[in-house]
């Protein structure tokens, strides 16, 4: 058993299982989707990114890709809800939600990869 | 290179940063979490946005301010404990930036790649020097002194370094890595175009070898040399097509029979091989006619004696280990020879010369200044281990002295800069003795008592154009002509041309009246003066007219219709 294989595996895991918390429910309704899991997908999804740097193999550049992907989705869906929020002070309005959740929605894809080429590698290499 | 770079710095960031993230985290999540009061006491949350800008300000600088509402007590005490945690975070995470850059495998890496970019970048050719040490040292000094440029590796960081503090002509990158990598020999510009040779000279024949086989596998048209010291090594070399491959002891032998057969040729190999600007050296004369004496029967002292009994000299083999060397069947005293006894059962007395080569320059003093006092007519050939004894091995002015590092220093020197000299003595040696005395008056008269400058020249467009073109136009131009002084065309240069390279011909000292062709190659030696005047007269149309016709002819508008105007009323 590799320690570095099950922490990564581990956030990478629940960086997908998070997301997709914050993923179901309506896509128009603010109610649905609460902030806090958003904010817990950020964290985990920068952790997992910071896990793969340094990591020289194909299958580490391809997770290190994936997690960029996500990160940079999930960013985008903070700074829309920031704007909402703060700057132009309109609220979580149905459209805000939407756009919100299918970046998020971008991004849990993205998590999908990430664990679908981990499966790959673990079956790939048993060792 | 660049990418190992990257990777030594996100492998060591990554622990910090990952602290970083879970500090910022815990403390953003903390604040959205602890209730406030708002300018009316009612109760507020803090939103993620407000908390992480009250994070990223608290934790780079704690400048204060508390937003967008003063704190309750719960929010302080929540907001110092995250101060200390991130400014802790922080300090771990230059930390280890600062110690990663003081790293050693991170200065190397850096210093490795800009070695390569910088090899990366060269346009002039260049010689590949592996090995610094004594030989490489002598190397570097003389090929920057000719304007040469020259990369080196050498596997001890205080030598290649060492370089940046010599006064050298011009600017020698060095890798301090070692040569029989082959990544290193590559960064180094063993595959750049530029790359005109490649030496091998460490003191570990097995990395001269491994060197040599990746030059032959990665680059097969580079001119490959060799320092080796044993004769299986030199076989294996020579087995895969190593151009040059020199053994300091065998040079040296080879020098000793070529001292007992042609003294004169013995001499001008000399004067010609010598470092430009050292002195002229004396004839030798070795005595033929006795007994020889050879204290040491390593490499060196094999290889003289095999040549010593070539020439049909009876030896005499004084030995301290001969279970290590093993020893000659007949003529064997088993001891140092820096004692009186051992060298008077040698037979010192009754002999003409004595070889001091052990590997030990003090033991080698010793046995000539006791052979000395035993018999004071004694030819004496000197081995010199170490180039700092340069001093003390002078002193004893032996008649020959064999230092290996400067010997192959000089042969390789030659080799690079002007390989037809090889091809001049290697001709020279089917002449007569005579021959070569009557050359080496003529060099002598050449120059007052330095060693003569060598130059390989070649008519073509670089390096002579001018002539290049008049030769085209069906002019004649002799070696005579090119032996005129630019100024005074009566006057003869000191140079003599030693050498014509013309397709697959070579014409031995050609006469004066030989007719110079366009693709000749000549090896000319003369003094410095007459170097720089010989390239006015290849390279300026005007001075090439001169010494072809005697007339200074007008150059500029106005005198060339004045002239015009005088010759016609001249011929009215």
């Amino acid at each position: 058993m590799n320690p570095e294989k099950v922490v990564f595996g581990f956030f990478i895991v629940l960086a997908l299982t998070l997301n997709f918390g914050f993923f179901v429910g309506e896509i128009e309704n603010p109610d649905h989707h609460h902030v806090y899991e958003l904010f817990a997908v950020v964290v985990v999804n920068l952790i997992a990114t910071v896990l793969k740097f340094g990591d020289r193999s194909q299958m580490g550049a391809l997770l290190l890709a994936t997690s960029l992907v996500a990160i940079l989705q999930l960013i985008a869906a903070a700074l829309v809800w920031t704007f909402a929020e703060h700057v132009y002070s309109v609220g979580l309005t149905p459209v805000v939600t939407a756009s919100i959740v299918s970046l998020s929605g971008g991004a849990m894809l993205a998590n999908v990869i990430s664990v679908v080429l981990l499966i790959i590698e673990t079956v790939m290499l048993r060792r | 290179m660049m990418e190992n770079i990257v990777f030594l710095i996100l492998r060591r960031m990554r622990q910090p940063l990952l602290t970083l993230l879970v500090v910022y985290a815990i403390a953003i999540l903390g604040l959205t979490l602890i209730p406030g009061r708002d300018d009316n006491g009612e109760v507020w949350h803090m939103g993620i946005f407000h908390a992480f800008y009250f994070v990223s300000y608290m934790a780079t600088t704690i400048g204060f301010g508390e937003i967008p509402y003063a704190f309750t007590d719960t929010q302080r005490l929540w907001v110092s404990l995250s101060m200390y945690a991130s400014v802790m975070a922080w300090i771990y995470a230059f930390g280890t930036i600062l110690s990663l850059v003081q790293d050693r495998t991170f200065q190397d890496a850096i210093a490795e790649y800009k070695f390569a970019r910088r090899i990366r970048r060269f346009r002039e050719p260049f010689h590949l020097i592996c090995g610094y040490g004594e030989t490489g040292t002598a190397l570097v000094k003389s090929l920057t002194q000719r304007g040469q440029h020259a990369v080196v590796i050498d596997i001890d960081e205080a030598r290649t370094s060492v370089i940046q503090l010599q006064d050298l002509r011009e600017s020698v990158p060095a890798l301090h890595g070692d040569a029989s990598i082959t990544r290193h020999l590559q960064e180094a510009g063993l595959q750049h175009p530029a790359c005109a040779g490649i030496v091998a000279l460490t003191d570990d024949n097995e990395v001269n070898l491994k060197i040599s086989i990746n030059a032959k596998l990665l680059n097969p048209s580079l001119k490959v040399i060799c320092r080796a010291d044993s004769h299986d090594v030199e076989k294996n070399m020579a087995s895969f097509g190593t151009d040059h491959i020199v053994d300091p002891f065998d040079t040296f032998a080879a020098h000793l029979a070529v001292a007992f057969q042609a003294p004169c040729l013995y001499l001008l190999q000399r004067w010609l091989t010598g470092r430009e600007g050292s002195p002229l050296t004396e004839p030798v004369y070795p005595p033929q006619d006795k007994p020889w004496i050879v204290c040491g029967y390593g490499r060196f002292g094999k290889a003289v004696c095999r040549r010593l009994e070539g020439e049909g000299i009876k030896v005499t083999v004084v030995e301290m280990r001969p279970d290590l060397t093993g020893r000659p069947e007949e003529d064997f005293v088993a001891g140092r020879g820096t004692e009186a006894d051992t060298l008077m059962e040698a037979g010192i007395e009754q002999a003409a010369g004595l070889v001091a080569g052990t590997d030990n320059d003090a033991n080698n003093l010793s046995i000539v200044m006791t052979a000395r006092e035993l018999n004071p007519k004694l030819f004496v050939v000197v081995r010199q281990n170490q180039h700092g004894n340069s001093d003390i091995i002078n002193a004893v002015e032996a008649d020959m002295t064999m230092h290996p590092s400067a010997l192959i220093a000089d042969k390789i020197r030659v080799l690079l800069a002007t390989p037809m000299l090889y091809e001049f003595i290697s001709l020279a040696l089917y002449q007569d003795d005579s021959w070569a005395c009557e050359l080496a008056s003529r060099v002598s008269a050449l120059v007052r008592d330095e060693v003569p400058h060598i130059r390989e020249w070649a008519v073509d467009e670089v390096q002579s154009a001018v002539l290049q073109e008049y030769l085209h136009q069906g002019g004649h131009f002799t070696i005579s002509d090119l032996m005129r002084n630019p100024w005074q065309r009566d006057r003869t240069l000191k140079a003599i041309v030693l050498l014509i390279h013309r397709r697959n011909d070579r014409l031995l000292l050609p006469d004066p009246d030989t007719p110079i062709k366009v693709g000749d190659r000549l090896l000319i030696c003369g003094n410095r003066t007459a170097f720089t005047r010989m390239l006015w007269t290849v390279s300026h149309r005007h001075t090439l007219d001169y010494i072809k016709t005697g007339y200074d002819a007008p150059q500029s508008w106005v005198w060339r219709k004045l002239a015009a105007r005088q010759s016609r009323r001249r011929r009215q």
